[in-house]
């Protein structure tokens, strides 16, 4: 399939800033491509909010995330990609070229590849959100210098709540990591550091069932049950991190793309979405992985993806790219 | 760095320029990454509500007082207030589209 561009239209706009967004922006800028990368209100994504990232392959005493991504989006501009501020407020991918409205701005693309990626995951409680900014936080290297000398919580038992409660100890007091099972799903190394910091102490089997206290607007203490035993509980605490997970950025593209039932976008041979000309990568699409450098890899594949689709040479499926490469 | 439509508070000012008037006041910190992304919409929104709106930053750094008088626990968080009195608190990020509502409620 070939397709004609017109002089105003975009032949890719990417959707999303972080390692897949901006990876794709980089091939898709050397392919002479002039990617549009629509970076969105959390830019840079997630890694901006962390702190040494040591699983970047390359760099072998880490990098800061923040410094990796700004080296990657110089990068990227390097080779002619055109980077704006703003968030997709709508879109319509009923036709080709697609229709993109950042405010009030309108863009035509011939693709589009999305890396939108994943936020924080809040409790379903309701009180954690209004108590947010009030001691209750996702991002303890944005929030943990309020704690300075205080007892704090950390949930979940994931690399997300471990990097958190190493982060913190530095600040806090105390760090009670609160975890619903018996054993962190965090890596390894993750979990070695976390148990060998003095001031970091585990509270197993337990989940959240309230955070006090909502009428003084602040956070006071958490109370707790063993999922196992039932049994109440109540932690004193000024502030509480939440790293339980993420959830995909996928709200825009309700009911015009297909989605697994968790939100995250499907995908298949390679980076294509349910729709021809629209791509997918990182953890927008991946529920598995959620790596950096796994996301950065699939923006490749979304942006020689594009690349393909856009010079008619990308097959209807594995079984024709197979013969043709015979 | 911030627009010269960008007033800087501190503790020892705040309590007489907020007293009258609408005041959107961001509290940041050099280290917030989230507060270098909330900054340019900020500056925007002092160039587009010019004479109608006072807009300005605390560092949280150099001004503890005021953050903690408003129980501001994280950052960027923005304060809106009107002849004194808080109207609206905005934690975290939030688009230019929903915090020109947010201004608009008030002016």
């Amino acid at each position: 399939m070939t397709t004609a561009l017109r002089d105003t239209d975009r032949q890719v706009i990417i959707i999303g800033s972080g390692p897949a967004g901006l990876t794709a922006a980089l091939y898709a800028a050397r392919a002479n491509l002039k990617p549009l990368v629509i970076e969105g209100i959390e830019a840079g994504g997630q890694l901006m909010l962390t702190t040494m990232v040591e699983n970047w392959p390359g760099y072998r005493d880490g990098i800061m995330g923040p410094k990796l991504m700004l080296e990657l989006r110089a990068q990227a501009e390097r080779f002619g990609a055109e980077i704006i501020q703003g968030d997709v407020t709508s879109l319509d991918l009923s036709k080709r070229p697609f229709t993109l409205h950042v405010e009030k701005t309108r863009y035509l693309t011939e693709t589009l590849i999305i890396a939108t990626g994943a936020s924080a995951k809040w409790l379903d409680l309701g009180v954690d959100k209004k108590l947010s900014g009030r001691g209750v936080s996702t991002c303890a290297t944005c929030d943990g210098f309020f704690f300075k000398g205080l007892p704090v919580a950390v949930i979940g038992g994931g690399d997300t709540a471990m990097e958190e409660a190493i982060y913190l100890s530095k600040l806090a007091t105390q760090v009670t990591v609160i975890h619903r099972r018996d054993t962190l799903r965090a890596s390894k190394v993750m979990q070695d550091k976390a148990f060998s910091m003095p001031n970091i102490s585990f509270i197993w089997n337990t989940e959240v069932v309230d955070i006090k206290d909502l009428a003084q607007g602040k956070v006071t203490s958490l109370m707790l049950r063993n999922t196992h035993t039932g049994a109440a509980s109540e932690l004193a605490v000024d502030g509480v991190f939440i790293g339980i997970g993420h959830t995909p950025n996928t709200a825009l593209f309700k009911g015009q793309l297909a989605m697994h039932d968790n939100g995250y976008l499907k995908t298949h041979h390679g980076s294509r979405t349910s729709l021809p000309g629209v791509f997918a990568a990182g953890d927008v699409q991946d529920h598995v992985y959620r790596q950096a450098v796994t996301a950065a890899g699939s923006g490749c594949m979304a942006a020689i993806d594009a690349e393909r689709f856009l010079s008619g040479t990308l097959h209807e499926s594995h079984e024709e790219e197979l013969k043709m490469t015979k | 760095m911030a627009s010269e439509n960008v007033k800087t508070f501190t503790d020892a000012n705040f309590s007489d320029e907020v007293k009258s008037g609408v005041v959107l006041v961001d509290f940041w910190a050099a280290w917030c990454a989230p507060c270098r992304r909330i900054a340019p919409i900020v500056d925007q929104l002092a160039e587009e509500f010019t004479g109608r709106l006072t807009v300005a930053k605390v560092d949280i750094d150099e001004n503890p007082m005021t953050p903690s008088k408003f129980m501001v626990r994280g950052i960027p968080t923005l304060l809106l207030f009107k002849d004194g009195d808080l109207k609206e608190t905005v934690v975290g990020l939030e688009t230019k589209d929903r915090l020109t509502q947010i201004i608009n409620k008030h002016l």
